[in-house]
């Protein structure tokens, strides 16, 4: 962290404004480094054993990262309640919910587009590139998928806001936290935990409408007709959202979750982080002594705000630490109170530590977005869109007639009465449109009066082709033996599928032809 | 006990210190220690429930009364249960009949293939492709029959096993001393004409009149219903050389397959016949005459017997 120093620069005059941190009502008094942590047992042989939970209590608080919060909010949330609902109509032979993971048939719908088993590399690309998408935001903007993304940190937030509207501001939580359990306690209590309840049941409710078509699995869900995964899923969902959101909060963060200490391996002196500009705000002090010793104290007024906004409890001027994720709202708070006290904005700030130095130093503050333009994020930009251009280019060129064989191994061949040889295959035939379709299977490469037929046609009308139907949607294997008549012989060929409609989608599959060694 | 105190921090240290870093006692959240008490309970609770504890020559059983082995009982019995209904039907199902219902001829098939897994690949192998002296169950070419009914006769009386008394049985004769070198020359050559091997001779084509073709047919086609394996075709059992040919006329080998009646039930039996008849080489049955199962007395082979390999 840069220097303190440079207190010698002209401090603001004092406005006649009020007293921050009394109007306020938050505790100013700084905490010394040295202060043991608070509440802990006296535990065994001295040392503590536990350290008891500190609720947070986070103050109200509005500004432009706030707003932000609260969209990325209502689109995160939105998403993610309302997606099952949509409707998309694919025709009669497959499912109308727009995004659908269907499990039993393993087809994965979004949409137009529609995964299948074998497809599951796009899926695969799709969490490589959310990988990769989580290193290009950190490099790029830090912790903003703690800050903003997060679901612990959106349902975090809702929760927050719950306890707000139940209990009333910071103070006001505060001071209940301590009263007795009278019934008015005991009565807000109940609804506040009904409330979280309810929250978490229609969270838990809406994965599992992911996973089969929405209305018939909330009629059936009510009747209680649905699988009992259906059930113990909402009810693992519902339980763990009222847990983590409503009691663990930023105890997850700090104790549970491997990504901040993943991120804080990934941060460097370029990234964006939350920085209180200690050059500038040290020597803490209030207006009042301010006012009587201009130069001995810099622009933090020590009102506090920054503490009483957090969703998480952390002091961001003691620098960074795992419990800041980075949401901005201490900058929220503290640029209001420096506006209120005739003050330039950014004592806290999102800045590079790079940019603090150079600050520090005596530049002018850098903007932003120039902390985006460096080679890291450029390189993470170009193999994330890399990885999405490839991903789309082969969404776009994939066929929906698919061909794949296995010669059967035991026996490899077989010698018939009149001496031709007989092989026998496995053919999956993929329709992955959603219509039955005639599709033929022809033989290429195979000397002249080579047959196949298959089980539901027989030797007499064998042929070198044969055409098939293919349900809507569906994988039908198929047991075919090509016979080689007595006198010809083949090592390799192929099997040609071409589907019988205006697209003559085509796929080939090769595969050897086994014979007896002596023939 | 008072140790240093970790001036950032506030945290007192451990004691422990390797190359000069330091562990701190961070005192871990409650509801962790919480936690931690949950797990202990619940083991406690996991020690009296299940088996836990090993004895001498036992673990201790649990007041549950689980185990592995009653899970796996359970489950067969389950999986039995669940197949009670197919099986009872493929009992009902006269076997000609299973073709009719393509679920039940699949599940027949299934049931087929994981029985012959266990009884029959030790000698026919593991694709039914057997090996000199064990016939391939694959191919068009058979010697006691190759429709349902004529493979589910075989299966359950078996092939000259003594135990059977409805036991398909031949006996090749030998002809060691019966002739000479070159009358034995001529009649293998013969045989092996007659799929287009050899060269045909007048000689031959007498002494296989007068001594083979009751059995084996006029034209070597074979004679299912005794058993008399087809000679004009490519599938040879002991070999198709003449050598070999040679060797079983003089010395003839005879193969022997156990009787499965009373060693499988007749569902399972009923169902090792569809395996065998779906690996490509199973014949349809005669629509007219119901196909012979005993020693017959017709004459040689019809064309009704031709192979249909379609499996």
């Amino acid at each position: 962290m840069a220097d303190t120093g440079d207190l010698e620069r002209p401090v603001p005059p004092a406005p006649q404004g009020r007293d921050w941190a009394a109007a306020l009502g938050t505790t100013p008094a700084p905490k010394p480094a040295s202060e043991p942590a608070p509440e802990t047992d006296a535990g065994f042989m001295g040392s503590a054993l536990y350290e008891k939970g500190k609720t947070v209590h986070n103050k109200r608080i509005d500004g432009p990262f706030r707003r932000f919060k609260w969209l990325v909010m209502l689109v995160t949330l939105g998403i993610y309640y309302v997606t099952p609902w949509l409707r998309w109509d694919r025709g009669p032979y497959a499912p109308d919910q727009a995004v659908l993971v269907d499990l039993a048939n393993r087809r994965f719908y979004m949409f137009d587009i529609e995964i299948w088993p074998h497809e599951f590399y796009f899926v695969a690309g799709l969490l490589i590139m959310a990988g990769i998408g989580l290193f290009l935001v950190t490099s790029a903007v830090g912790r903003a998928w703690c800050g903003y993304a997060c679901p612990q940190t959106v349902w975090t937030d809702l929760f927050q806001h719950i306890d707000r509207f139940f209990d009333g501001d910071r103070n006001t939580r505060m001071r209940l936290d301590k009263a007795p359990w009278t019934v008015g306690k005991t009565a807000r209590r109940l609804a506040k935990w009904a409330v979280y309840l309810a929250i978490a049941f229609w969270t838990g409710g809406a994965w599992i409408m992911y996973f089969a078509d929405a209305p018939t699995l909330t009629y059936e869900f009510w009747r209680g007709e649905a699988a009992p995964v259906a059930y113990a899923t909402v009810a693992v969902l519902t339980g763990t959202t009222f847990w983590l959101g409503g009691f663990m909060r930023e105890q997850v963060c700090v104790y549970m979750c491997p990504w901040p200490r993943i991120q804080t391996a990934m941060l460097d002196e370029k990234s964006l982080i939350v920085t209180y500009k200690d050059w500038r705000g040290e020597q803490r002090g209030s207006l009042k002594k301010a006012a009587k010793n201009p130069d001995a104290y810099g622009d933090c007024i020590d009102c506090n705000m920054c503490v009483a906004v957090c969703p998480t409890g952390v002091d961001i001027r003691e620098g960074q630490q795992i419990g800041c994720i980075t949401c901005g709202l201490c900058i929220d708070a503290c640029d209001r109170v420096m506006k209120d006290i005739g003050r330039p904005r950014g004592l806290i700030d999102y800045a590079t530590l790079e940019q603090c130095e150079a600050e520090a130093a005596g530049a002018p503050a850098t903007p932003a977005w120039k902390a985006l333009l460096r080679p890291r994020v450029l390189i993470y930009l170009g193999v994330w869109a890399a990885m999405g251009a490839g991903l789309l280019f082969m969404l776009g060129t994939r066929t929906h007639t698919d061909l794949t064989v296995a010669p059967d191994r035991n026996p490899p061949f077989m010698l018939l009465k009149d001496g031709s040889v007989r092989n026998a295959y496995t053919l999956r035939l993929r329709n992955m449109e959603a219509r039955p379709r005639a599709m033929e299977v022809a033989l290429e490469g195979l000397p002249k009066g080579a047959v196949m037929w298959t089980e539901a046609v027989s030797l007499e009308n064998a042929a070198p082709t044969q055409v098939v139907t293919v349900d809507a949607n569906a994988t039908r294997v198929l047991r075919a033996y090509v016979l080689l008549p007595q006198g010809t012989h083949a090592e390799s060929f192929a099997f040609r599928l071409t589907s019988q409609d205006e697209q003559r989608e085509s796929d080939v599959a090769q595969t050897t032809f086994a014979m007896p060694e002596n023939d | 006990m008072t140790n240093r105190i970790d001036e950032p921090t506030g945290t007192e240290f451990v004691g422990h210190e390797w190359d000069g870093i330091e562990e701190l006692n961070t005192p871990l959240p409650r509801w962790w220690l919480y936690t931690f008490y949950a797990t202990i309970v619940f083991a406690i609770g996991y020690m009296v429930l299940y088996p836990a504890w090993p004895m001498i020559d036992r673990a201790t059983a649990g007041t549950l009364g689980w185990s592995s082995r009653g899970d796996l009982a359970r489950e067969m019995k389950a999986a039995d249960a669940a197949r009670a209904g197919m099986v009872a039907k493929i009992a009902a199902t006269p076997i000609e009949g299973l073709a009719a219902d393509p679920a039940l001829m699949q599940a027949a098939v299934a049931g087929g293939a994981a029985a012959f897994k266990v009884n029959c690949v030790q000698c026919h192998g593991a694709g039914a492709a057997g090996s000199p002296g064990y016939p391939n169950l694959n191919d068009d070419d058979w010697i006691w029959g190759g429709t349902l009914t004529e493979i589910e006769y075989t299966l359950t009386h078996g092939i000259r096993w003594e135990g059977a008394d409805q036991t398909r049985a031949n006996f090749m004769p030998s002809f060691d001393g019966a002739m000479d070198k070159a009358q034995l020359g001529a009649l293998t050559a013969h045989v092996l004409s007659l799929s287009g091997k050899g060269k045909p001779n007048a000689a031959g084509a007498q002494m296989f009149a007068d001594n083979c073709a009751a059995c084996h047919g006029a034209g070597g086609e074979g004679l299912p219903a005794m058993g008399g394996p087809a000679l004009n075709d490519a599938i040879w059992l002991f070999g198709g050389t003449g050598a070999d040919v040679k060797k079983q006329i003089l010395k003839p080998r005879h193969g022997v397959m156990p009787a499965w009646q009373g060693r499988l039930d007749p569902v399972t039996i009923k169902m090792l016949a569809a395996y065998v008849h779906s690996r490509g080489g199973g014949q349809d049955a005669a629509p007219a005459a119901p196909a012979a199962q005993s020693a017959a007395t017709t004459a040689a082979a019809t064309p009704a017997q031709k192979a249909n390999p379609d499996g």
